[in-house]
């Protein structure tokens, strides 16, 4: 079943409320003053580490125990880090990237 | 400040946006396709992108729709979808504090690919950091609405398959993890975060292991602080 006009738009009211409102809370519970030192050290160390968790997410799904293993994502990682290392440059990391991974899940 | 500095100004935060731009157009064209299958044409396509601008949120948004979800089942799975941005804007709170008239949409913009562009902190020698910072922001929600309305014009008629274009979200963040670890000398946070996160996915499996994860990450960095905090000193900071 597929939600009515009405409903759908409640629906995407409701995303776009609750999503802003993550988005502003922490700027509103820490508005007035400075910001507190644990919170300051959060922001600087939280980035790095955030990242990190992101790669996870975005490879949460490949299965390492059936063929192909993962070694596509593996492999176009791979090149992406060796390419970011080298040219410091992220659209042609990602491009090149994305471009030998498509080929790759076609080999596989 | 003259109009010859803004200009200035557009074109560095421009030139620091094109690596989403590819990004974006591309899933956003993927999200426009799955909700015009869906039943969902352009005006729902724009509305979201407009209006709710998380990619993730808006694919899981698109079989909220097609089931007729409760209000009640959306809010939460929104929460639990996009808890991360309270991680985004806390680290963003002391950069974003003086933003002034550009904060609010600064705040409201903070994506995963804009917090990715913006997080290391620098920016062009010379310009307003704010109206950098608002710029990128900016350019990166036009990539995305351009992309879900593409998506949902184009539906189903492009003539090539483009299986596994959707792995470009995943080689940004790699990108930038990559960038990030190069920049930076102490890696103990980066290998907290990876770490935290496999064994949360080992243990709770890849449907729910995002909020075990956040949860695991601010144990491990504050019980780290102590540690880090004084390297942090150590080297300059």
């Amino acid at each position: 079943m597929t939600a009515s006009n009405t409903h759908a738009a409640a629906l995407v009211a409701v995303m776009a409320a609750v999503t802003m409102l993550l988005r502003f809370l922490p700027f509103w519970i820490f508005r007035k003053g400075r910001t507190p030192a644990y919170v300051a050290y959060l922001g600087d160390v939280l980035p790095q580490a955030i990242i990190g968790m992101l790669v996870i997410y975005c490879l949460k799904d490949v299965s390492v125990t059936a063929a192909p293993y993962g070694l596509p994502e593996l492999l176009a990682a791979l090149a992406v880090v060796i390419l970011q290392a080298w040219r410091r440059n992220s659209l042609v990391s990602i491009l090149s990237g994305t471009a030998i991974y498509m080929v790759l899940i076609r080999i596989f | 400040m003259k109009s010859g500095a803004k200009g200035t100004v557009a074109r560095q935060a421009f030139y620091t946006s094109l690596p989403v731009m590819a990004g974006y157009i591309v899933l956003g064209i993927g999200f426009g396709i799955l909700l015009h299958d869906a039943g969902y044409g352009v005006v729902w396509s724009l509305a979201m992108a407009v209006l709710i601008y998380a990619g993730s949120m808006q694919y899981v948004g698109v079989s909220l729709l097609a089931g007729g979800a409760s209000l009640l089942t959306a809010a939460l799975t929104t929460v639990m979808v996009n808890a991360r941005h309270l991680f985004y804007s806390v680290s963003m709170l002391g950069r974003y504090r003086d933003a002034g008239k550009y904060k609010p949409y600064m705040i409201f913009a903070l994506t995963d690919e804009t917090y990715s562009l913006l997080c290391g902190g620098e920016t062009p020698a010379g310009a307003d950091p704010n109206l950098y910072r608002f710029l990128v922001s900016l350019f990166d929600q036009c990539y995305w609405v351009v992309g879900c309305v593409l998506g949902s014009i184009l539906g189903a008629a492009l003539p090539f398959s483009t299986a596994g274009i959707e792995f470009s979200m995943t080689a940004l963040f790699i990108a930038s993890f990559t960038q990030q670890w190069l920049d930076c000398h102490d890696h103990v946070p980066a290998l907290v975060g990876l770490g935290a996160s496999l064994i949360s996915l080992i243990v709770f499996g890849a449907d729910d292991f995002l909020i075990p994860a956040m949860a695991l990450i601010t144990l491990a960095l504050t019980a780290l602080r102590p540690r880090l905090a004084a390297r942090q000193k150590g080297a300059g900071q």
